[in-house]
């Protein structure tokens, strides 16, 4: 028992952190875009940190429950219903069997996520249920998902402590500029001065050039010292690469393990999101930090996170508030398995 | 030894630089490293991109800092890695040449200006070093291919090369790991998976390895895909010192 694809959405793919420590055979990372949402709605569930969740891209999918489960929606607003009703998004939501849940396009951000309490019955691959569009390897038959694929759950858990508590309160995504704080290099000294000045102090426009490889930015040219091309090297998540027509492309997560072209910076881990939940037309700016600055505010998203899992374990105010709590009940009464 | 360069690439990774050039001594020193870190086990590394000469780490940030990380390296670069050839293994990767797979086989001939026996026999005779691995799953970058046979890719590139083949590019020759587009001109097709996702070890070789082509007939093709097939196959491999 799990979900039915009724639609598939323009990109919904079965997602993790990744499939790491193969990059030395060539093979791809991929995993989700946005780890800041996909790390809260597998928080709200209790889920394990990996736990595999369905990442959509600008139009959501519709899922069709056969079995109860709790579920929890993050990332851009992609205005989910359930039989119709509005859905709170970060929350957990109690799905009974035969409820649809649609995503339509998203109002803001790029990318949603959907986390499910009962794991989605998806074989672990080199480590992880991630798909690799590239190489058509894990998640759902290597693929993205479409109308008619099913998925099952691996477990029962129709019931978690301090069901009420589990809300928290949901991340902007309507902004259309972003700063993207960024470690300079590894090879920003092969760019010259100017070069460097330029990327520093100008704004550049998202193109339609997005997936989840990569995003093309437009805007000033960055010159190179002499070429951008260097012996081909590793790539990292959200590294800011410049070919010779000076325009930055940052990669994400199914980049190729290597590349031919000189890396000026590398996105701060924290500001990924930023960048992967804007669309196409959006602007982008970019700040030098240092690298200890980039680790810091990691560790400082992590213990925030710490302090939503801490939030969410104790009992509620609402639950005095009968009325409030009455309807939010509802639907755990009225299911008929 | 060049001047080694370590440097953050963001607040999970740090790329060490061997220098600025395509060598077998730089590369080896590579090979050595991520070994030596493999055994190590060093706290906090989730993965390790060696190339031609750089060395990637990614690294979990909440376990170790990069200052920590920085010093650990340096630490690692700075060990006398001399002493003693190092061991290595040379895979046989057994190719059907020409005909319908190697389809280009006549452009590299003439290109070259020899015969395509002559072609086959330039291309099988010497072992080539796996460099580094990237592009595709279990895709080789290998040196030393015989100038004489370097090839310009395809002016238009193929939406549909299959897996096993073998090709030249420019001057680089290698196996496509999975069915992949590509403009490499190819010359031949062999039955082994250098990728196989439900094999326990799914890719097959790693940098630091080398690969020799043996030419077979397509009976013996024909005959080593049937074993492929049925998981029996094994390349042979010849350990060696270097």
């Amino acid at each position: 028992m799990g979900i039915r694809i009724l639609k598939g959405g323009m990109l919904t793919t079965v997602q993790d952190l990744g499939r790491t420590g193969y990059q030395s055979q060539g093979f791809g990372v991929s995993g989700v875009m946005d780890v800041r949402s996909f790390r809260i709605a597998n928080l709200l569930l209790d889920n394990p940190e990996n736990e595999a969740v369905l990442e959509f891209t600008l139009i959501g999918p519709t899922l069709e429950f056969t079995a109860t489960s709790i579920i929890a929606i993050t990332g851009g607003d992609f205005q989910p219903t359930i039989n119709g009703e509005p859905a709170p998004m970060y929350t957990a939501i109690y799905m009974k069997k035969g409820d649809v849940l649609k995503f339509g396009s998203a109002r803001t951000g790029s990318r949603g996520y959907v986390a499910f309490s009962g794991y989605l019955g998806i074989p672990v691959v080199m480590g992880s249920r991630c798909t690799n569009l590239k190489s058509r390897q894990g998640g759902f038959k290597g693929r993205k998902l479409e109308a008619g694929d099913y998925i099952n759950f691996r477990i029962k858990r129709p019931y978690l402590p301090f069901f009420l508590s589990r809300t928290l309160d949901l991340d902007e995504f309507d902004q259309e500029e972003a700063t993207l704080r960024v470690v300079m290099g590894p090879q920003e000294n092969r760019f010259s001065k100017q070069g460097i000045k330029t990327f520093l102090n100008s704004e550049y426009i998202v193109t339609s050039d997005f997936d989840r490889m990569g995003c093309r930015l437009d805007g000033p040219f960055i010159a190179p010292k002499e070429t951008s091309d260097i012996i081909s090297d590793g790539i990292a998540f959200g590294s800011i690469q410049v070919p010779s027509h000076g325009k930055p492309i940052i990669l994400l997560a199914d980049r190729q393990t290597t590349g031919g072209y000189a890396k000026i910076a590398t996105v701060a881990s924290v500001d990924i999101p930023k960048l992967v939940q804007r669309k196409t037309d959006h602007k982008i700016r970019f700040q030098a930090i240092t690298v200890q600055e980039a680790q810091k505010l990691y560790l400082d998203e992590i213990k925030e996170l710490d302090r939503m899992r801490k939030k969410i374990h104790q009992p509620c105010k609402e639950v005095l508030e009968c009325r409030l709590a009455a309807k939010r009940l509802t639907r755990l009464f009225t299911s008929e398995d | 030894m060049q001047d080694i360069k370590i440097v953050a690439a963001g607040d999970s990774s740090i790329l060490i630089e061997f220098g600025n050039e395509i060598d077998p001594e730089i590369n080896g020193r590579i090979t050595t490293i991520v070994q030596l870190m493999k055994d190590q086990h060093i706290e906090g590394v989730v993965d390790m991109i060696p190339a031609f000469c750089s060395l990637l780490i990614n690294y979990d940030p909440r376990i170790v800092s990069y200052e920590k990380m920085y010093k650990r390296m340096k630490a690692l670069v700075n060990i006398d890695l001399k002493g003693g050839g190092k061991r290595t293994k040379v895979f046989e990767i057994p190719v059907c040449y020409g005909g319908e797979y190697g389809p280009d086989i006549g452009t590299i001939a003439e290109h070259a200006g020899l015969t395509e026996d002559e072609v086959v026999k330039i291309h099988s005779s010497r072992d080539y070093l796996i460099y580094m691995l990237g592009f595709l799953p279990g895709f080789c970058y290998l040196g030393g291919l015989d100038e004489r046979i370097h090839t310009p890719r395809l002016a238009n590139p193929r939406v549909k090369i299959s897996a096993g083949s073998v090709g030249i590019g420019g001057s680089q020759t290698g196996i496509y790991p999975l069915d992949s587009p590509g403009g490499w001109q190819l010359m031949g097709m062999t039955p082994v998976k250098t990728y196989d996702p439900e094999r326990k070890n799914p890719i097959l070789l790693e940098a630091g390895d080398y690969i020799r082509f043996i030419p077979v007939d397509e009976g013996e093709y024909k005959r080593i895909k049937e074993l492929v097939e049925r998981n029996e196959y094994e390349c042979t491999v010849r350990e060696g010192e270097v």
